[in-house]
């Protein structure tokens, strides 16, 4: 790895760290029950969650550490932990 | 995706990446910001990796203002408009830092101060800091036979910033994330030293699950152990006021840094919950 003056690294390279391997358990969303408030998304702290053309959220698992925020703050009780089985 | 990427290494559940997001999403693109060491410099910027968005630079633990104060220098010399901004935890800024931090509001460096108050030395391990509340245990303050935890109460940094003369000091809680861009929004329009603390739960060093985050961050507020509210130019111009303000005990008793004053020192929650009284009458904060 070439290094640079000053330790300079480039911008959002974080990304190549897929920290959903940190996960014990995993949300899962129920749109059925989802009222689109979009708090589950401003709360994580991963800034894993986004929004779809008809206002749903999506988590990324790939980022998602499973740290249950979401399910705790939704209003709407549209988020279930669940234990992650893994191979 | 925000101004602060996915896979920083934070721990799950930590309040300080929600509140960094919330910053920057107030101060925008055009921003330039410094970091001590600490929780935030070391799961954002593991080399040669970095989660940050816009330009940031690692100061040393206890110089962030100083090198903030330079930066913000150098622009102006350059003649160009970009947000300058420290973003710092609270033992670099209320401890370490604090020379540094009075020097830059005393020079009047047109900089915006954030603080992250976990409420101790995290990073290195939850030892205490002058942020660290009364009655919590920290590695350095440890609960025992002969000990209750901290014995002094949490420095008051926001009222010494004030003290300075400065023209806009606030406190916000990651609870309330609308709160927190709003207040960043406005310290970038006023010219000046700005400061703001923002109350950032840490499960690993409070020892609480993960998910409460949000609800001990409120629920510090809704206690009135840690006010919200609005200083300008020396004077108390906004508080967040509390419906029903709850008693201290629902804030200590979810967090294992204060699980040992519910067995035999339960005479230092009273001395708490009078603390607690005592910012509820000195903000306004009832009704
Ligand atoms: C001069 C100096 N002393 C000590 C340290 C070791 N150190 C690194 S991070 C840290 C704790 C930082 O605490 P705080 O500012 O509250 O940030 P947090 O880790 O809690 O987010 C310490 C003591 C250091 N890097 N430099
Ligand atoms: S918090 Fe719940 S109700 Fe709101 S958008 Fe997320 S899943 Fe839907
Ligand atoms: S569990 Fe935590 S990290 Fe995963 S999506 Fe929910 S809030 Fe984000
Ligand atoms: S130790 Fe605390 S402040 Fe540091 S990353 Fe973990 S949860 Fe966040
Ligand atoms: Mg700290």
């Amino acid at each position: 790895m070439k290094l640079l003056p000053g330790g300079i690294v480039k911008p959002k390279t974080t990304v190549v760290n897929k920290t959903g391997a940190w996960r014990t358990f995993i949300p899962v969303f129920d749109e059925d029950k989802c009222k689109k408030c979009g708090i589950c998304e401003t709360f994580c702290p991963e800034d894993c969650i986004s929004i779809d053309e008809n206002e749903f959220r999506h988590p990324d698992y790939d980022f998602c550490k499973g740290c249950g925020i979401c399910a705790e703050e939704c209003p709407a009780d549209a988020i279930e932990m669940k234990y992650e089985e893994k191979e | 995706m925000s101004l602060f990427a996915q896979g920083h290494t934070a721990c799950a559940g930590c309040g300080m990446p929600i509140a960094v997001k919330l910053v920057l999403e107030g101060s925008g693109e055009n921003s330039i910001v410094v970091s001590p060491t600490g929780c935030l410099e070391v799961t954002s910027t593991r080399y040669p990796q970095s989660a940050w968005g816009v330009p940031w630079i690692h100061s040393l633990f206890e110089n962030a203002a100083a090198v903030a104060s330079g930066i913000e220098t150098a622009l102006k010399v350059k003649g160009k408009k970009v947000n300058v901004l420290v973003i710092g935890g609270d033992g670099a800024t209320v401890d370490i830092g604090v020379r540094a931090l009075s020097g830059m509001f005393e020079r009047g460096h047109n900089v915006t101060y954030i603080c992250y108050d976990n409420e101790a030395y995290m990073n290195t391990g939850v030892q205490r800091s002058g942020s660290t509340p009364y009655g919590a245990s920290a590695t350095t303050s440890p609960a025992g036979k002969l000990s209750f935890g901290e014995d002094r109460p949490k420095k008051d940094i926001p009222a010494i910033a004030a003290a300075h003369g400065i023209p806009y000091v606030a406190t916000a809680s990651v609870g309330y994330p609308k709160d927190i861009v709003k207040k960043v929004k406005k310290a970038q329009e006023i010219v000046g030293p700005k400061y703001i603390q923002i109350l950032t739960p840490c499960p690993t060093g409070w020892r609480f699950d993960g998910s409460k985050t949000i609800k001990l961050a409120k629920l510090a507020v809704e206690t009135a152990l840690f006010p919200v509210y609005e200083i300008e130019n020396g004077e108390i111009t906004k508080v967040k006021k509390i419906k029903e303000r709850k008693p201290v005990e629902e804030y200590l008793k979810l967090q294992g840094r204060f699980k040992h004053l519910f067995k035999k020192n339960k005479d230092r929650i009273e001395v708490i919950q009078k603390m607690a009284d005592s910012n509820a009458e000195k903000f306004g904060l009832d009704g």
